[in-house]
């Protein structure tokens, strides 16, 4: 015990400062101990409680340490107690008075009732001091073998304790292998379900030096064992079944009788009331049958109802644990939670922390058939008294509205929120309308009449502002007063505070002028004369090259900052089904209710007993040489994926061509189309500005002599890479799980690298003489993947990681790079690329 | 499920116990906690949620009469476990002190302690059962008289929304003897249901659930077996799930069809298939016999009928009736209505019906809430409340879209709206003499209670 010092709090009238009562404690203490009057122990009570009652506050009481053990001795056990609880907090950091107490304890330990014997054996072991463990390991053999259940419980708990404070003392005494025996023959369960918790935590740690510890952290998980504790589940409490089930989560099952022998001896745990044990046992449910398809999809069927039962019947906090679990099981499998959607209106007196949940699942499963009674319940919350709430519920009705491919009744209701004047509600339907846009074009003749009777004085929070300024520049020949609105707006630059209003009033502006040159100029004018002025390199940035395109060629320009705009089809997903699908298997941790996978939010050694293995996971990869144990682990990941979040990906990715792996997909209609907003683009980089600029400036009323030729961009460093770098499959798997992706790239092939493409081994051995190693390959015409890594050659730690895919009927490749050091991976990505444009060539 | 630390904070974030299993945390964990959940910011959320993370460790939180229970750990543990446990321990407390709020808790610290101690060990969980560890808790508890309590049962605030209320008033502690220093053989069992309704603003039924638990808290001596019976019509599953199929009986209303359910461990289902009758031995103190769900259509227990009409350029005139659709011989009380008005309401002038009694309206300047309180309200009763409001500035549009919805709070006592029953309780004990006290209480709470305009 550790209270928080007393120096880190404030001092209160209330509360003493501690120096002179604990002066007074300790003479009264010393007073007290050798007495033997009677009615000594209730003074001492009295005292012992003062003690602790300060320690509890934070005031150090440390310093009485001596005068508390000379009490100690008495047969009072209220008083024991105390005394006990108060040597543990101290011990660590007085170890020479730790000393003091040994021999008390020792005798204590000996005693007759078991309840002393019990608590001597805790406090003794809760010590925590490092050269006092030769006294802890007498007493644990004996309270081991006590006859007592209570001293046995506590003497496993205590063996964990003495491996933390000194492993080789655990482990030299043998005690793990005593623990393996208790567990496995004890007649007490809370005894059995301590060893199994000492002996997991132990054996894991030693797994990293010991082979041995590792075999048996895997006989944990043999067969018989498994059974041995399932079959009598029911004889334990419920938190030591949660730890039964998280073990049974990690067996292999022999074959689907084994699988359904669990499920049945586990299926009343589905009926109890602790939301612990249900979800512990949904895991082991979902886990269980995930190469079942259709009795994965019956999982899901029988846990729902359970599962709302406990979202409605317990305090607030325990319906948000059980509800983020519900929220992915609903991401996951939409069309299942479709018809319950009712389940997920919020009520007005949940905390707004269930709110935003059930906001996210009823975005999620909205579909053709219930769509209107969500979105009309959602339009009630909008003009809800929570506006943080009725936000969330705007970006709702938004997000359905672009997953639905009927939106005009939804296109409608966003048209209202705007009727509704509220500043807020306001400003979150204009972004969505934008978005809308985006993806809906056709739609802009309803949206831009209502939009253009908006006035943007009512508008102040950026995002809607900037939404406001798009819609004005990209519909400008549609909105009669767009120019003079945009006037405004820019003759007040000065005052305009967020650079993101601005970087979009620039855009706007050009784009106006390319549809209604005359009415725009001057204020295009105004606006690049005060962008080139801005403070803000963004703004800055984007004014001056906005200046050269035009002064370059306005032709160009319009171009390049406006040109024939696609709609966007998908917006990307923030969260890639990679990450979702760590955190599925993550299930019943706190990944669900963080939503990120645990490497994000922990460290190593604390991952629990969630950590895997290092067994193939998510990615899908055929070891070199040994192609044919894939397909077993690519069927399972295969009926995985019809359960999993995005199912319209799977249409449109490469994976649809029944080759043996699931290849990610991508879309990157979003992307190109942000970048041809930006209008950073290749091509018109104004390198010979001066020619075609007749009296550019003077269109503009710009004074502004021709602007310095931009520095050529240092050429990147050119990267080395190792010949002869090695790095093992496992080794690369961890490294793709936990770094981000750096760079994603499209490249194509040159025809002869698709003729040659037909023996895959070929890119392999062609890669490998520019130092870039395959470690593993897959796939079928017209679809191959390979998996490559290399090493800079001066620093055998930086690795890139790169998968590519290649298409061969379209002669496209596109690449996804991860790097242990991400600035270099785009100096990378050139040598892969100039490498694989060698493909094929003579 | 290693916990690290587990400690109570007051209201203002005094440590009122704290107890360090595994000293992995870094001191401060107390003030980094109380900090982060008092200035709660992220993400637009007023309230902090119960779990977060600062610093590598995560913060586990239940809020129980206003206290924090708060427990630490730096694994990737399971949070429903962490969560249910804290519940568990502030429900083990209160079984042990008769009544849990600061007060008891300070006089109580270190019988807390004991409990503690004896709850987890080194991180994890031995046991919360409130019979086991009674032969561990030697401290007596220093018991709060019930007297001093304030007539709205603390029980009900310890519940905080879930579904225990104020008719398990049982302030007793498991270690107390009555005066006379004989334990009175008595058994509570209370039906307590809570239910969610939503009006359309023409008054038509959206959604309705109940929410039930049969609460169970025993003082019989020797650990009898008890059988409890509910209706023999009772059918569970509903909407697939496929447990058991409809009953055509059912469809006819005169069956109670509850979506799903679940029961405490020591609840034996042996005889529930045939004949609907739960076995256990109960073990000491509170705890919940059955959960169960239901969304079968009920009668609603309040009707309410709101209008708001515009009265002229700044005024409007708001009239909210509700009538009691239950028996006259049942009386509802602690009746509570809300509405929010208009942003722009400046000032609202109330006007009861002239035979009023125990009526009390409040308009909150700064919520623009209105609300109307009502002592009691005898079934197939009425009651009528006009409000004048007056507006600061003109409205335009819709004002039914700026006000709105009305939401009410109640308690029923002696009423239940599923129809589900203890037929009887049976307590097996051999003996004729033997005949303790048998309480079967009902209850039904408004949960959300929601009519839109």
């Amino acid at each position: 015990m550790a209270p928080p010092a007393a120096s880190q709090r404030y001092p209160s009238p209330s509360q003493p400062s501690g120096k002179s009562e604990v002066t007074d404690l300790k003479s009264q203490l010393r007073q007290l101990a050798g007495s033997r009057a009677p009615g000594v122990d209730d003074s001492k009570r009295d005292l012992f409680k003062k003690v602790i009652s300060y320690m509890t506050i934070g005031i150090d009481v440390s310093s009485v340490f001596g005068e508390m053990v000379m009490c100690s001795a008495t047969s009072d056990i209220v008083l024991k107690k105390m005394c006990y609880l108060y040597v543990g907090n101290y011990a660590k950091g007085n170890p020479d008075l730790s000393l003091l107490t040994i021999n008390f304890l020792q005798r204590d330990c000996k005693d007759q009732d078991p309840m002393i014997r019990g608590l001597a054996l805790r406090s003794l072991c809760s010590l925590r001091v490092p050269n006092l463990v030769e006294y802890l390991v007498g007493p644990l053999g004996s309270g081991l073998k006590d006859n007592n259940s209570y001293v046995r419980t506590i003497a496993v708990t205590g063996v964990l304790k003495l491996y933390h404070i000194s492993a080789s003392t655990c482990i030299d005494a043998d005690f793990p292998a005593t623990l393996k025996s208790l567990m496995l023959h004890d007649s007490d369960a809370q005894v059995v379900a301590n060893c199994l918790s000492a002996l997991q935590e132990i054996w894991s740690l030693e797994a990293s030096h010991s082979e041995e510890a590792c075999r048996e952290k895997e006989s944990l998980l043999s067969k018989p064992v498994i059974y041995y504790f399932l079959n009598r589940i029911k004889e334990f409490n419920e938190w030591a079944q949660c730890l039964i089930l998280e073990l049974a989560v990690k067996y292999v099952p022999s074959d689907s009788n084994d699988i359904f022998d669990i499920m049945n001896l586990l299926e009343d745990r589905l009926q109890h009331a602790n939301g612990a044990v249900v979800l512990a046992t949904v895991k082991v449910f979902l886990q269980l049958t995930l190469s079942m398809t259709d009795v994965h999809q019956q999982v899901y069927e029988r846990i729902k109802s359970p599962l709302l039962t406990l979202v409605s019947s317990g305090s607030p906090e325990q319906s948000y644990a059980i509800l983020s679990h519900l929220h992915l099981l609903v991401v996951r499998a939409p069309f299942i939670f479709a018809s319950d959607y009712k389940h997920f209106y919020c009520q007005y007196n949940e905390p707004s922390y269930v709110k935003k949940l059930k906001l996210e699942m009823l975005t999620a499963i909205a579909n053709e058939s219930n769509t209107y009674e969500i979105v009309t319940e959602l339009c009630e919350y909008a003009a809800n008294v929570d506006i943080a709430i009725a936000r969330e519920s705007i970006r709702a009705v938004g997000k359905i509205a672009l997953q639905q491919y009927d939106v005009n009744a939804i296109v409608d209701r966003l048209l209202q929120f705007l009727a509704m004047e509220k500043d807020y509600v306001t400003a979150e339907t204009l972004v969505l309308v934008k978005d809308l846009l985006r993806k809906y074009p056709q739609w802009s003749h309803d949206c831009i009449s209502v939009v253009g009777g908006i006035s943007s004085k009512n508008i102040q929070e950026p995002k809607a502002k900037s939404a406001l300024i798009w819609m004005l520049g990209e519909y400008a020949q549609d909105m009669s007063d767009a120019p003079y609105v945009l006037e405004n707006l820019i003759e007040n630059w000065e005052e305009e505070h967020s650079a993101e209003v601005r970087l979009h009033l620039l855009t706007a502006a050009m784009k106006c002028f390319f549809k209604r040159p005359p009415e725009t100029q001057r204020a295009l004018g105004i606006a690049l004369a005060a962008g080139m002025a801005d403070f803000h390199q963004d703004v800055h940035d984007r004014a001056l090259f906005y200046y050269r395109v035009l002064q370059y060629d306005v032709h160009v320009a319009e171009r390049v900052v406006s040109p024939p705009k696609q709609a966007v089809s998908v917006f990307a997903d923030t969260q890639s089904s990679e990450i979702k699908d760590r955190i599925f298997d993550e299930f019943n941790s706190l990944s669900v209710i963080y939503q990120k996978p645990s490497y994000m939010f922990t460290d190593k050694e604390h991952r629990g007993p969630f950590e895997f293995s290092d067994e193939i996971g998510n990615i899908p990869i055929t070891p070199e040489a040994s192609s044919d144990i894939v397909p077993q682990q690519f069927e399972a990941n295969d009926k995985d994926l019809l359960l999993s979040t995005d199912e319209k990906d799977d249409n449109r990715g490469l994976s649809t061509t029944g080759s043996a792996y699931t290849a990610p997909s991508y879309d990157n209609s979003n992307i190109s189309s942000q970048m041809q907003e930006l209008a950073i683009s290749g091509p018109a980089t104004p390198a010979t500005t001066q020619q075609s600029s007749f009296d550019f400036d003077d269109i503009f009323g710009l004074g502004l002599s021709t602007a310095p030729a931009p520095a050529l961009t240092p050429s990147p460093p050119l990267l080395k890479l190792n010949p002869r770098a090695a790095l093992d499959p496992g080794a690369f798997q961890q490294k793709w799980r936990q770094l981000p992706i750096s760079l994603t790239q499209d490249c194509s092939v040159n025809p002869q690298g698709i003729a040659a493409l037909t023996v895959p081994q070929s890119l392999i051995k062609h890669m490998q003489s520019h130092s870039i190693h395959c470690i593993a390959s897959g796939g079928q015409s017209p679809n191959f993947k390979f998996f490559f890594f290399a090493q800079k050659e001066s620093e055998p730690s930086s690795n890139y990681l790169t998968e590519c895919v290649i298409n061969s009927s379209s002669a496209k490749a596109q690449i996804k790079v991860k790097a242990d050091e991400q600035s270099t991976s785009q100096a990378f990505a050139t040598v892969f690329e100039t490498a694989l444009s060698e493909f094929g060539m003579p | 499920m290693m916990i690290s630390q587990l400690f109570v904070l007051s209201q203002r974030g005094d440590n009122i116990v704290f107890r360090d299993y595994r000293a992995e945390v870094p001191k401060g964990s107390t003030e980094t906690f109380f900090r982060k959940v008092k200035f709660w910011k992220e993400d637009g959320n007023a309230e902090a949620p119960p779990i977060f993370n600062v610093d590598g460790v995560n913060y586990f939180h239940v809020k129980v009469v206003g206290l924090y229970f708060v427990a630490t750990t730096r694994v990737n543990v399971s949070p429903s476990l962490v969560l249910e446990l804290l519940q568990r321990i502030a429900r083990v407390i209160k079984d042990y002190l008769g009544v849990l709020n600061e007060d008891s808790f300070r006089k109580n610290f270190l019988l807390v302690y004991e409990l503690l101690d004896e709850v987890i060990d080194f991180g994890y969980v031995q046991t919360t059962s409130t019979e086991v560890l009674k032969s561990y808790v030697f401290n007596e508890p220093i018991l709060i008289a019930p007297a001093r309590l304030q007539p709205i049962d603390p029980a009900a605030i310890f519940t905080q929304g879930a579904k225990r209320m104020p008719g398990t008033a049982v302030t007793k502690s498991v270690l107390a003897n009555d005066p006379g220093g004989r334990r009175r053989e008595e058994i509570f069992v209370d039906i307590i249901e809570k239910i969610s309704v939503t009006f359309s603003s023409n008054g038509y039924i959206l959604t309705s659930e109940i929410d039930g638990t049969i609460q169970m808290k025993s003082y019989l001596s020797g650990n009898p077996e008890i059988r409890l019976a509910l209706n023999e019509d009772l059918n569970i599953g509903r909407g697939g799930g496929g447990v058991s199929v409809y009953d055509y009986r059912s469809s006819s209303g005169s069956g109670v069809i509850l979506d799903d359910c679940n029961f405490h461990e020591s609840v034996r289902l042996d005889s529930f298939d045939s004949d609907r009758t739960l076995s256990l031995v109960p073990p000491d103190g509170e705890f919940p016999v059955m959960n169960y769900r239901m969304t079968q259509e009920f009668r609603p227990p309040f009707h309410v009928n709101t209008l708001i009409e515009e009265a002229g350029r700044l005024k409007a005139e708001v009239i909210i009736k509700i009538r009691a659709e239950f028996p006259s011989d049942i009386i509802a009380n602690t009746i509570a209505v809300q509405m929010p008005l208009p942003n722009y309401t400046c000032r609202a002038s109330f006007e009861l019906e002239h035979d009023a009694v125990g009526q009390k309206t409040d308009f909150k300047e700064s919520s623009k809430m209105l609300e109307w309180s009502l002592k009691k309200i005898v079934g197939g009763a009425e009651h009528t409340l006009r409000a004048k409001l007056t507006f600061s500035q003109e409205f335009h549009g819709n004002i039914t879209k700026e006000a709105g919805p009305v939401s009410m709070t109640f308690t029923i006592p002696m009423y239940n709206v599923s129809k589900l029953q203890v037929k009887y309780l049976q307590i097996a004990k051999k003996s004729s003499s033997y005949n303790p006290y048998r309480w079967v209480r009902y209850v039904t709470q408004a949960n959300s209670y929601v009519a839109r305009i």
